[in-house]
């Protein structure tokens, strides 16, 4: 059965593709092993500006993977292998004319379980503006409002900036993790399972500010949740065992998935 | 089926008693331990704190008619029933060459505490015990109470303004003696002393012991200069040891490829620390004073050889040995609490563009701060303690400089200097009057575990108030 789709995935490609001026992110190729063990094999997809772009995929597949080599946080674990090219707007991000903490400025990351920084909630936004240049406080103080009123959470912390993060609940964490991200003004947001710790009314908030948030930026989100895909994604990636599947707009492969591997994920008949 | 049920409901009904018990056993651990503690924090407090109070000095009238007069320390039975003997503190060495006294209990017709007994704390000699009967200065002459008032008056003065007084004195056996009056450091009429004068007269006293030196081979006369080394020794070390540890941490857990190798260095730091200090300091002996300070002798100070100058122990190679002993320590607290630092913090970091070094100084070094300084604090509380090495390599029965004065370069890093259990050491068993030195090894043994205690609890306050200003525990 997954002998079989893995053959029609490789015969047929799959693959959406986009013209340079609507493409942001371009994956071709992409090998990954950990300690030589393979995660993610010759993966080639391409992500669109301003959209959503959901991952999808049983544990493992490599989802989660695929999302931590567009920011290059791979390079923290020196036992990572890799061939392919990440392109980000046409730039190779793995060329050594790269700057990868530019390159991470440009691509923020999200985690699964909330990380705000032991600091004051209003350090953890400006954290990532501090490391890039000295700003004048009135413009900092501007840049910060318009982060937290960006993440929806303006209006809860306002007046507690100088509070620790710690005691934000989880979901204004997240939110707050959100905001710091996009204090650094990114022009891609990686969302690793963004809302899979949270409960249900901070999830609904978290999804409502994806979607607002594409006017802005592109962003690309790993989700358990098929759910979650199909309420805020405009383009859904299958990966199963490290290789993608099928990809192509939300509606066309949740509703008419041109494999029956897909399908039969989609609807539960495999995990 | 039912015989197993049964089984288990009789199954071996000795192991009962036991699980009831197990939390006792647990408990009266706890309450031995603390018991313990306590003994031993008491008896130092009672015996340390109580040689400062005024004793009730007696005159003794003993059956062969012979009078003297001292301060009764402690009774012990003779051998084969022959009764008790009492011990007397009886000063006056300078007349009967001896200052202590054991006499039979039997032997004593008489005992009484007179009002007018006087104790004056002289330096030589020690303490007289006897009779004031005049003041003399300057051709003028006090007797009676007003000798009295003018002693207290003169003693006010500084010692240089007293240089022409004499004092009259007679013993309890009635012989006299002319006591220049400028060196007596203090005096006291304890038998007639309400106890808010006896109160005043100990918070003098231990006053004196806190802020003055030695005299007296260490056995009279105060702790000052130990306590000064002590402390600037402590302080020293960890300011030497912290950077050292700490960078060597990060080194260990952060940048190192975590192989066998990292392992292996891991396994060998923690086992350090369990070498005997006496080891530290015969290396610091051989490689900080001979190898190090000998070189810099030659290279720097070769106009004073062959008297050394860093060529000897001193604080510095002191500081450097225990900076050394208490090394892995740091390393092992500090590598702790990086390790406890959650990867998604790191990773966070990182995530926003932070460089390695950033995250690591904005982020991971923050965050792990209590650790270090939990490190610290273990550290001091090894070093304060630590008297074996410091035998070897500067550490001075008594210094006659303080280690920091107002010459130049101020702090001198090169000289001996006087530690607490050094002192301590050196007064219980090398003094020459083992039984005046008894109630100060107790005092200095006080005072050293209020030192540890006081180091101790600043870097835990500061310890707590760095969580305080993250504003969570982590």
């Amino acid at each position: 059965m997954l002998a079989s789709s893995h053959s029609v995935n490789t015969s047929q490609a799959p693959v959406t593709h986009f013209s340079s001026e609507h493409s942001c992110l371009s994956i071709d190729h992409l090998s990954l092993a950990y300690a030589g063990k393979e995660a993610l094999r010759d993966l080639t997809l391409s992500v669109p500006r301003h959209r959503v772009t959901a991952f999808i995929g049983p544990s493992g597949c490599g989802k989660s993977t695929l999302l931590r080599a567009i920011n290059r946080l791979h390079d923290l674990n020196e036992s990572v292998t890799h061939s392919g090219n990440i392109m980000l707007e046409g730039q190779d991000i793995h060329d050594p004319q790269t700057n990868v903490t530019e390159l991470r400025r440009r691509v923020g990351m999200v985690f699964q379980t909330p990380n705000p920084f032991p600091m004051s909630i209003y350090e953890n936004v400006a954290f990532g503006l501090r490391l890039q240049q000295r700003l004048p406080k009135r413009k900092r103080d501007d840049i910060i409002e318009w982060a937290l009123t960006s993440a929806a959470l303006w209006d809860e912390v306002k007046d507690r900036l100088h509070r620790s993060a710690w005691q934000l609940s989880g979901g204004q964490q997240q939110r707050l993790v959100i905001a710091r991200t996009l204090a650094v003004q990114p022009d891609v947001l990686l969302l690793d399972e963004p809302a899979s710790a949270l409960d249900p009314i901070s999830t609904l908030k978290i999804e409502e500010l994806i979607r607002n948030l594409k006017s802005e930026l592109t962003l690309v989100l790993v989700t358990h949740n098929m759910q979650q895909a199909a309420r805020v994604s405009d383009y859904t990636a299958f990966l199963h065992q490290g290789e993608l599947v099928e990809y192509g707009p939300t509606d066309q492969v949740f509703t008419n998935p041109r494999l029956q591997h897909t399908e039969n994920y989609i609807t539960g008949r495999i995990t | 089926m039912n015989s197993g049920a049964a089984n288990t409901v009789s199954r071996s009904p000795r192991f009962h008693w036991l699980n009831n018990l197990w939390p006792w056993l647990c408990a009266a651990s706890v309450a031995l331990s603390l018991l313990m503690l306590s003994a031993l924090l008491v008896l130092l407090l009672v015996r340390g704190l109580g040689h400062f109070w005024p004793a009730t000095l007696e005159e003794v009238t003993l059956s062969s008619g012979e009078t003297f007069a001292g301060e009764a320390i402690r009774e012990v039975a003779l051998p084969q029933q022959e009764g008790d003997e009492r011990l007397y503190f009886t000063g006056n060495q300078d007349i009967d060459g001896v200052r202590w006294r054991w006499v039979a209990i039997d032997d004593i017709v008489e005992r009484s505490q007179p009002n007018d007994l006087i104790r004056l704390e002289r330096s030589p000699w020690g303490d007289f015990i006897g009779r004031l009967v005049a003041v003399e200065q300057a051709g003028q002459r006090w007797e009676g109470e007003a000798a009295w008032q003018r002693l207290t008056t003169l003693l006010a003065l500084p010692a240089s303004q007293r240089q022409e007084s004499q004092l009259l004195l007679t013993t309890a056996n009635g012989q006299a003696l002319r006591q220049p009056l400028a060196n007596v450091a203090s005096a006291q009429t304890p038998n007639a002393m309400a106890w808010w004068q006896k109160t005043h007269a100990w918070g003098d006293s231990v006053w004196r012991f806190l802020s003055e030196g030695p005299r007296a081979a260490n056995t009279h006369g105060g702790v000052w200069p130990a306590i000064f080394g002590t402390v600037l020794m402590v302080i020293l070390m960890s300011v030497i040891v912290t950077p050292f540890g700490v960078l060597a941490a990060i080194y260990l857990n952060e940048i190192a490829h975590q192989g066998r190798l990292t392992r292996l260095v891991r396994i060998g730091v923690r086992n350090l620390a369990g070498v005997p200090s006496i080891v530290y300091g015969v290396f610091g002996l051989g490689v900080f004073v001979y190898g190090v300070g000998g070189s810099l002798d030659e290279w720097f100070f070769s106009d004073t050889l062959p008297s050394p100058t860093f060529g000897t122990g001193g604080l510095l190679w002191a500081s450097l040995t225990l900076a050394l002993l208490t090394l892995p320590v740091v390393i092992v607290a500090t590598e702790e609490g990086l390790a406890r630092i959650p990867e998604a913090q790191r990773e966070g970091a990182v995530a926003l563009g932070a460089t390695r070094l950033e995250m690591l100084t904005r982020i991971v070094l923050p965050m792990a701060a209590p650790a270090m300084l939990t490190g610290v604090i273990l550290a001091v509380a090894r070093a304060a303690g630590e008297v074996a090495p410091l035998m070897l390599v500067g550490v001075a029965k008594l210094a006659p400089q303080m280690p920091i004065d107002g010459e130049f370069p101020y702090l001198h890093l090169e000289r001996k200097f006087m530690h607490l259990g050094y002192h301590l050491f050196d007064t219980a068993f090398h003094g020459e009057d083992v039984q005046a030195a008894i109630p100060l090894v107790y005092a200095t043994a006080l005072l050293l575990v209020l030192i540890v205690v006081v180091l101790n609890l600043t870097a835990i306050f500061l310890r707590h108030y760095l969580r305080r200003q993250r504003g969570n525990e982590c």
